[in-house]
């Protein structure tokens, strides 16, 4: 298991501070910061390892960075604590933006990125709770997430404590079965401490999901479902940071947060080439530059 | 030990009640036992269990995924969450819900297949457990553990909630006898001597424990000292009883209620068939090779070979090989 960077838990969290002290326009510009640098080193870590999913780390990038530096309960010096919040990043390919905001918050070093898919590393391409605080379960397969996060939920309740459980799902993932069973577990439990937050890229590895096995009405379907369901624009910091406000109806909130796959790179964006290709030694430097 | 013509006449039990009582028990001083379900409180016999800790029953409906993924996430949140639903569905429709959510992720969840082996009988091969050995045995860090009673059920859940770690426990349904009536404790990774031997050894497993117990007897009639080992644990294995019948005894014999394309037999068959040539046995493997025909659970035994006599015929053609 990985050891806390104190320092940097240190650093997190007097930012999280400011942050919350002050208004909208510099909370945005504080995680848009914080978001490009998470989004530089994913880039940093896929061209160094040769592989990854840069698409879906870069869709899921900002809402990562608001979860972690507004919003979750965590300590990354005690990652187990009794009654912190538990976040689950259910698409599992997109741990290098796991990795990315989790060394950014002091989880572990930041110099343990550049070991990403190394041999022996404990930055394996899905992310692993037994050697990497931070991580709440293993995930990788698709349609995992959710039911686990269920029962975070109503393990919290059970338990007595506040955590609140936040698990972010790509839309592609929608796809498989699991993920419905457990909404239905969800909302006939009244998991009010759960928020249910999809990645709407509108792409999967092969195609658009309209394209290939269609989730809309998405927004209607999670309704039905019994959620109390909210669209923001996923690239919209203090959007976002509304979205993850306690459910107003006693339901699990789902947060539709719509994205583009390959954010912050003009030619990365929105191509579904981009789900797992890594950039040229060319490619990185002007990727370099845009997100500087 | 036990003597086994007493065995034969002996009363029969259900573990699921032995396996309920003690849950409750156990649950009533330690609030973090939960109980999950998957519509299965008739069949796992947690109507009480839900009486008294209504709070603690979750009982996702027939989502045998989603059971056991919350599962894990009661885990992670710090419970000690009992998965109870039928052996077939709990590893089979969820398997891969084990294999990351429970094994990899190490979340300590026990997994109760209830009604395992061919306990449904006449209902078909699609609701018999055989294959549950077989698919967990390849999942490192997982305890398979498979008592042979109704005490050795309680012991196993007593473990399971002094030590929690990733587990999956049988709980058999089809009645069997008792079968450890001084002293029903095991020891995580160890097999359970059943009964001394010297001339050869009956590997046995859940329902199958008993039937060695009874052809061991009916083996010394024919003045041949069968030692009888009950697996307990599947997984940790216990080479070392596995190496010391192989050295010390001239056969082995293993039998369970499993499929035996990677179950107790090959497991059995690892080791021995890596040993040095002088310890290298002959081995008979007892158990299913296809899907079961229709028939109750004690037909369908008798079907397989699983029986004393079959147990016994085996030993006897293994040691004239030798």
């Amino acid at each position: 298991m990985l050891t806390a960077d104190v320092s940097q838990a240190a650093e997190w969290r007097s930012l999280r501070k400011d942050l919350l002290k002050g208004d909208a326009s510099f909370r945005a510009e504080k995680l848009h910061e914080r978001a490009q640098a998470t989004r530089r080193s994913i880039l940093d870590m896929i061209s160094t390892a040769g592989q990854g999913h840069i698409g879906g780390d870069f869709s899921v990038t900002d809402i990562l960075t608001v979860l972690f530096d507004a919003v979750l309960d965590v300590d990354p010096e005690d990652p187990r604590k009794d009654g912190r919040d538990h976040f689950v990043l259910s698409k599992g390919h997109c741990a290098a933006a796991l990795y990315s905001t989790l060394a950014h918050c002091g989880f572990f070093s930041a110099d343990e990125l550049r070991t990403f898919m190394e041999p022996m590393s404990a930055l394996n391409g899905h992310p692993n709770r037994v050697k990497v605080p931070g991580v709440e379960t293993n995930t990788g397969p698709l349609g995992h997430g959710l039911p686990v996060a269920v029962g975070a939920a109503i393990g919290a309740r059970l338990r007595g404590n506040n955590s609140n459980v936040y698990v972010v799902l790509g839309d592609g993932e929608m796809q498989e079965g699991s993920n419905w069973e457990a909404l239905m577990s969800a909302s006939h439990q009244k998991l009010e401490n759960l928020h249910v937050i999809v990645d709407r890229n509108r792409l999967q590895q092969g195609a658009g999901t309209e394209d290939t096995n269609g989730l809309d009405p998405l927004d209607a379907r999670l309704a039905a479902f019994g959620l109390e369901v909210r669209i923001v624009d996923g690239h919209d910091y203090n959007a976002l940071l509304e979205a993850m406000a306690p459910s107003t109806t006693g339901s699990p909130v789902a947060v539709i947060a719509n994205t583009i796959k390959g954010k912050g790179v003009s030619f990365i964006e929105d191509r579904v080439e981009w789900h797992h290709k890594v950039p040229s030694k060319e490619q990185t430097t002007q990727a370099f530059q845009e997100l500087s | 030990m036990t003597t086994a013509p007493a065995l034969k006449e002996a009363p029969t039990f259900d573990n699921r009640q032995d396996f309920a009582d003690e849950l409750i028990q156990l649950a009533r001083t330690n609030e973090r036992i939960v109980a999950v379900c998957n519509d299965s409180v008739g069949s796992s016999n947690l109507n009480k269990f839900r009486d008294e800790f209504p709070d603690r029953l979750i009982n996702v409906g027939i989502a045998e995924q989603n059971m056991v993924g919350v599962s894990a996430g009661l885990a992670n949140a710090g419970l000690i969450p009992f998965v109870c639903a039928a052996g077939p569905f709990l590893t089979g429709r969820s398997l891969e819900q084990i294999k990351a959510d429970v094994a990899y992720s190490q979340h300590n969840v026990i997994l109760c297949g209830m009604s395992p082996g061919m306990a449904y009988g006449e209902l078909g091969p699609t609701h018999h457990s055989v294959e549950d050995f077989s698919w967990l045995r390849a999942l490192p860090g997982l305890d398979i553990v498979v008592p042979a009673d109704g005490d050795q059920t309680r012991a196993a859940i007593r473990n399971a909630v002094a030590n929690p770690r990733p587990t999956y426990i049988r709980v058999g349904r089809f009645k069997v006898p008792k079968v450890s009536d001084h002293d029903p404790s095991f020891e995580r990774g160890k097999f359970v001597v059943a009964r001394e031997g010297s001339d050869m050894t009956i590997i046995a497993a859940g329902t199958e424990v008993s039937r060695a117990l009874w052809a061991a007897a009916s083996l010394e009639a024919d003045g041949i000292s069968a030692r009888v080992l009950n697996a307990t644990y599947l997984s940790p294995l216990d080479e070392a009883a596995i190496t010391a019948a192989a050295r010390e005894t001239r056969a082995i014999v293993t039998a369970e209620e499993a499929n035996v394309a990677g179950g107790l037999g090959a497991a059995v068959a690892s080791i021995v068939g890596q040993l040095e040539d002088e310890a290298r046995v002959p081995l008979r493997i007892l158990g299913l090779k296809d899907f079961a025909p229709t028939g109750s659970t004690q037909y369908l035994l008798e079907h397989f070979g699983l029986e004393a006599e079959d147990i016994a015929n085996a030993a006897r053609g293994a040691l004239n090989r030798d």
